[in-house]
């Protein structure tokens, strides 16, 4: 799995290596979020393989999940 | 016309184009965001525009799309740039035809509002005072709603 930060996500650490016993977006939130607690926040979204998911997903092995807080264009 | 660049762009000439091609229109309104040159009472020297490649292209090209759904446009442009801007420098250019002015000029706010909240791209500011993270303001959420959600 690929874990990727966006915006000022990207000034913590980067994710280690992702344990057998992470297999949802809810899991994967919550192992993270346990070191950064900012990852918790409902504002912060996800996407799996460039798709914003609304609620959890199962992950695979290849999956790239990205964290996407609050956006700001225009 | 939707894109996302990293090379500068002349809001002029888009809009020129634009008229260009939506001949017949009744009505086209077009609006230009820019870096600004102070915020928060500290000079701005630059703005890095982060983005998400394929999340941000589909983003926009769905809020064109509900665009011209919703506001029978017969033409709609979104351009936006990422990479690092200077003040005084074009972010967006949005344009919008329709039939008469109504349309034009509430879809290119609608579109604006949209991009706000909802299109991955993500501001930091290098200012005077340090470098900061910029995210859409209540006033912007507040904005979004006048819209209501999008039925899809």
């Amino acid at each position: 799995m690929r874990i990727v930060f966006f915006g000022r996500l990207k000034d913590g650490p980067p994710a280690g290596p992702v344990p057998p016993k992470v297999r949802d977006t809810d899991a994967l939130r919550a192992w993270l979020g346990a070191g950064r607690p900012e990852l918790l926040d409902a504002s912060i979204r996800i996407a799996v393989n460039d798709e914003m998911i609304l609620s959890n997903r199962a992950l695979d092995e290849g999956d790239e999940i990205a964290f996407l807080p609050p956006m700001s264009g225009g | 016309m939707i894109a996302v660049r990293a090379d500068p762009f002349d809001a002029a000439g888009l809009l020129a184009d634009f008229s260009a091609r939506a001949a017949g229109a009744g009505a086209i309104a077009s609006f230009t965001g820019m870096v600004r040159e102070e915020n928060d009472g500290a000079a701005v020297s630059s703005l890095a525009l982060e983005h998400h490649p394929s999340l941000t292209e589909k983003a926009i090209a769905g809020i064109g799309a509900d665009a011209i759904a919703r506001f029978g446009l017969t033409d709609v442009a979104i351009v936006h740039r990422h990479g690092v801007l200077m003040p005084g420098e074009a972010i967006v250019f949005v344009a919008a035809a329709a039939a008469h002015r109504r349309a034009a000029f509430d879809a290119v706010d609608y579109v604006m509002d949209r991009l706000k909240t909802e299109a991955p791209f993500w501001k930091r500011e290098q200012r005077s005072d340090g470098a900061h993270w910029l995210e859409a303001r209540d006033s912007d959420h507040e904005d979004r709603r006048r819209w209501g959600a999008e039925r899809r």
